[in-house]
Parts: structure tokens; C-alpha cells; sequence
């Protein structure tokens, strides 16, 4: 069976759809070869301290469950196809917080061998938060200042979201 | 029925796992829920930094090697330091040697503390999780005001330490280590008391004093298992000859001794900074490093908070290093998890993993 719904409905539902995702964006950390640094900084923003569950982000382990993709670290030869594929596997509307100078440019970790690149080399990224590491302040800001970014329309979301510098 | 044979049941485990901050590949045999083989492959985050340090010069390298880890950086830039300084012939004013033992105690707090928040996550024991992260926070700030960095601290130059205590610094310090302390108390309570977490920790991930030893365990997984193995106490190194740390030991072998061990080194900590505090060399905390290392090769160990780390230095007598060789504390502590899962409930690997502090960053450079 399928229902289908008048025009106001559908516009009604898209908005309602992006009032959850607003309020309650789900994110995923995947680590492509970063020094750990920047991880532990983002671990620190779900803690007391910081706790960024009080934005509604929760960090969790599917990416097919995932909003958000948190990258940290520069793309090592061995993560850059894992990579893609995590970003492949979550559902449509995505967004790429590239964390860590490593994440931006490649950091320190720039002319290694087994360094292929930055993240926004091989997957499309919304935010960059620079920093080695950023602080968790600066992580929470990242973030916080995306979901702002979402409340705009689908196309300026787009082309780059809003540059967290 | 006997002789059928059973068909094998691989369960892979990463590299994206959400137990795991970091990417690393395990694949473990079942039958039924019980384990009957373990392989781990690693390498995700190799990033070829000991290739990179031979196109960057003397003082460069110790930016890149402080960030092979994020934990213990420190230790990292440590070990770097302390070897191209023996190179060189270059004697370290005793107070910055004493600086930098504080620092490493500081960051073996904040990196025990962290293991055991997630270890406890593990366990499914969010409380402790989020108890032990907030009360590591205290010695974040301390770190912070003390550096200016919360992670990557950046305190070693060759030759010296860029970063002093003052009177007023030492005072905020003993007043966030006080704190601490109390707090680490109770841990030490939890882990050895709460009933459900025991059910999880006692007897799990068992290895004999023999064992740890043939496995070539190291830090506190190898301490767990009553092996008195410390490179602090048995080639003291910076300041440790002045200021020396008891080994913690435990008879234990299983994952509460693991616990035990790691949250009694805290004390210890607590007690040796205080120590150093108290006592501060006075003097220069820089000497003046050439240019150019003479030529030779030197090896340099110390205890980061994971274990013994080693590093091997070449020069060739220019401004960089013909050949660095680093050697982790995880890649032997690996063999543990390979070594003690058969036999072992499936829902148990995450604890055994956790219980070693395996980090993937330092052992994949
Ligand atoms: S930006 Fe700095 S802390 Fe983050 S992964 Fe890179 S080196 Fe590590």
C-alpha cells in the first residue's frame, strides 16, 4: 500500500523531519589515521565537562544510524577506501565535520608514505574545526554552528555549509 | 554426531567498531558463544612517520614523533629527546630533567584515568566512565596551565624543557593532585568491590606470571601478572634516580589485577610529583644543542603509561637522522589478546582488548 500525501503534507513533513534532525542529530566518529589527539578531545565533548548530549548529539557506532561523520586525521592508504565506504553507508542527508589540522591539511603527517591525502580529498566536508587538537569547546562550536547551517536551505547547505575557522 | 565436523563462525570485529576510538581488525572464531581463535591484523593508521623523520631535521622531529601519539606524547618526545641528547654528548641541567619526570607522571595520570573510563565503558559501566573523565579533567587543567596544550604538550626541546614551575604553579598542582587522590581512592574501591563489575573483571583474560613472561608482556598489563618489569625503576632514566617510583605488583593475572595495578600507580604518581615539587633542582632548563648530531647510534627506553617504549637512533653526523626505529609497549601486549581469548566468552574480547590499553596510533605509526 502506498499513501500518498497532498503537497502541504509533504512540505509539512520535511519540516518536521528537519526539527528532529536538528534537535537530535546522531554522529559517528571514524578515525583515518589520526594521532589519537583529536580523539580523545572528541570523546572528551560527551563527558560532564562538556557534554555535548545536551546539543541532542549523540556519538554512536553505525554509520547507517549517522548524521553526522566526524573525521579526525589525515587519510592513511589504508583507511581511504574505509573511509568512503563509511560515508557511502549512511543515509541522505549527511555531514562531514573534518576535526584537527590533520583532518584539514594533513597536518604534521604531511609527505608520509602512507598518507594519501586530507579528508576533503576524498569525501565532501561541511565543517572544519583546525586546532592540534581543536579544544572541546571548539568541537561543540563546530558542531553547533552545523546544525545552524541546517536550518538554511538544501542547496546552500551544499555548497560547503558554513566554514567553522 | 561426534564426528561431524562443526562448521567454524568467524566474527569480525572493525576496523569502524564503536567499542574502538581506533581502527584495528579482529577476527575471532566462535562456537557457539565461546572463542577458539583469535587473529588481529593491524597497520590502518600507518602512517610511515619513521620513513619521515629522515627528511626532517633534529628539531623538526620532535614535532612529528611528540604526535605518533596523543596519549602519551610526552613520552614520545621523551624518548626522542633523551637519545639524540646522548648522541651529542649533552648533559641536561637537572632541573629540566626533573620537570620532564613530572610531566611523564602527569601524563601516565591522565592516561590511567582515561583507560579507565573506557575500560569501564567496556564493561558496560557508564557511570565510571563518566566519573573517572571528569575527575580527568582536573589533571587536563593542570597540564594545560602548566603547557598551554591539553594534548599535545609540546615540552621537550633537544636538550632542554620550555616550561617551569613556579611557586604558585606548584601550588594549584598539589591542590588538583589532592583531589584526585580522594577520587582515585574510591575508584580503587569500585573496581574491587562492586559486585557486577567483578563479575566481569575477576578471573577474565588470566595469564601466569610464565605466560606474561613468554609473551613478552610489558607495563602494567605485564605488572598485572606479577612480572617486575618497570624501565623507571630498573635503568632510571630524567630524574628517577633522585626521585624513584616503587613498582606496583600484583599476583593477580586476570583483568581486576590489571584494574588494581594501574589505579595503585596513580598513588604513586601522586606521591613522586609531589616529591619533585617539593625538592626542585634549581638551575637552567635548557642547554645549548649543536646543529648537527654526531655520528653514531644510540637506544633509548622509558616507561610511557602503556609500557616500555623504545627508540633506536642513527645519525650519519648531519642535521637529520640517517634512522629512527620505534618500538611501541602495544605490539607486544597485543600477543595477549591473541593469546588469552580461546576459551573465553565472545562478549568478554572487548574487556580483554580494553584490558591491555591496546593504542593502534602508536603501534601503526
Ligand atoms: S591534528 Fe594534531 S592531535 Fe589531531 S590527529 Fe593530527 S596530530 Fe593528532
Amino acid at each position: 500500500m502506498t499513501i500518498t500525501l497532498g503537497e502541504k503534507w509533504n512540505e509539512a513533513l520535511e519540516q518536521v523531519k528537519l526539527w528532529a534532525r536538528i534537535n537530535s542529530p546522531w554522529a559517528i566518529h571514524f578515525n583515518s589515521g589520526s594521532c589519537n589527539g583529536c580523539d580523545i578531545e572528541i570523546l572528551a565533548t560527551v563527558t560532564p565537562r562538556y557534554d555535548l548530549e545536551r546539543f541532542g548529539v549523540k556519538l554512536q557506532g553505525s554509520p547507517r544510524h549517522a548524521d553526522i561523520l566526524i573525521c579526525t586525521g589525515p587519510v592513511t592508504l589504508q583507511a581511504r577506501d574505509r573511509l568512503k565506504r563509511v560515508y557511502e553507508q549512511m543515509p541522505d542527508p549527511k555531514f562531514v565535520v573534518a576535526v584537527g589540522s590533520c583532518a584539514i591539511s594533513g597536518g604534521a603527517f604531511q609527505g608520509c608514505y602512507g598518507v594519501v591525502g586530507h579528508i576533503d580529498q576524498v569525501i565532501p566536508v561541511d565543517a572544519y574545526i583546525p586546532g592540534c587538537p581543536p579544544r572541546p569547546e571548539a568541537i561543540i562550536d563546530g558542531v553547533v554552528k552545523l546544525l545552524g547551517s541546517l536550518k538554511k536551505g538544501p542547496e546552500e547547505q551544499r555548497s560547503g555549509g558554513e566554514e567553522v575557522k | 554426531m561426534e564426528n561431524e565436523k562443526r562448521e567454524k563462525f568467524i566474527v569480525p570485529i572493525g576496523p569502524q567498531h564503536p567499542a574502538l576510538k581506533e581502527p584495528g581488525h579482529f577476527e575471532f572464531t566462535v562456537d557457539g558463544e565461546t572463542v577458539t581463535g583469535a587473529t588481529v591484523r593491524l597497520g590502518y593508521v600507518h602512517r610511515g612517520i619513521e620513513k619521515a623523520t629522515e627528511d626532517r631535521n633534529w628539531t623538526q622531529n620532535l614535532y612529528l614523533l611528540e604526535r605518533i601519539c596523543g596519549i602519551c606524547s610526552h613520552s614520545h618526545a621523551m624518548a626522542y629527546s633523551l637519545g639524540v641528547e646522548k648522541l651529542a654528548g649533552v648533559t641536561v641541567p637537572p632541573r629540566a630533567q626533573a620537570i620532564r619526570q613530572v610531566v611523564a607522571e602527569m601524563e601516565r595520570i591522565h592516561s590511567h584515568l582515561l583507560w579507565l573510563g573506557v575500560a569501564a565503558h567496556e564493561a558496560g559501566f557508564d557511570t565510571l566512565f563518566m566519573f573517572s573523565w571528569r575527575d580527568r579533567e582536573t589533571i587536563m587543567d593542570i597540564l594545560e596551565g602548566l603547557t598551554g596544550n591539553r594534548v599535545n604538550y609540546s615540552v621537550n626541546v633537544l636538550g632542554g624543557v620550555k616550561v617551569d614551575i613556579d611557586a604558585e604553579r606548584a601550588d594549584s598542582i598539589r591542590k588538583g593532585l589532592d583531589l584526585l587522590e580522594e577520587r582515585t581512592r574510591h575508584y580503587l574501591k569500585v573496581v574491587t568491590t562492586d559486585e557486577t563489575f567483578l563479575r566481569r573483571t575477576r578471573g577474565v583474560g588470566f595469564t601466569t606470571t610464565e605466560q606474561a613472561e613468554a609473551l613478552g608482556l610489558v607495563g602494567p598489563t605485564a605488572r598485572a601478572a606479577n612480572v617486575a618489569r618497570d624501565v623507571r625503576v630498573d635503568v632510571p632514566y630524567v630524574a628517577y634516580a633522585e626521585f624513584p617510583v616503587t613498582m606496583t605488583l600484583d599476583t593477580g593475572g586476570d583483568l581486576e589485577a590489571r584494574f588494581v595495578v594501574r589505579i595503585k600507580e596513580l598513588f604513586e604518581s601522586y606521591r613522586v610529583i609531589r616529591l619533585i615539587l617539593d625538592k626542585l633542582p634549581a638551575g637552567d632548563l635548557t642547554m645549548r644543542m649543536p646543529r648537527r648530531i654526531k655520528e653514531g647510534e644510540t637506544v633509548s627506553r622509558i616507561e610511557a603509561p602503556r609500557g616500555e617504549l623504545f627508540y633506536f637512533i642513527k645519525s650519519g653526523g648531519g642535521e637529520k637522522p640517517e634512522r629512527i626505529k620505534v618500538r611501541t609497549p602495544s605490539i607486544n601486549n597485543f600477543a595477549l589478546v591473541t593469546g588469552t581469548a580461546v576459551g573465553h566468552q565472545l562478549a568478554d574480547m572487548p574487556m580483554i582488548l580494553a584490558g591491555m590499553d591496546p593504542c593502534f596510533s602508536c603501534n601503526d605509526r
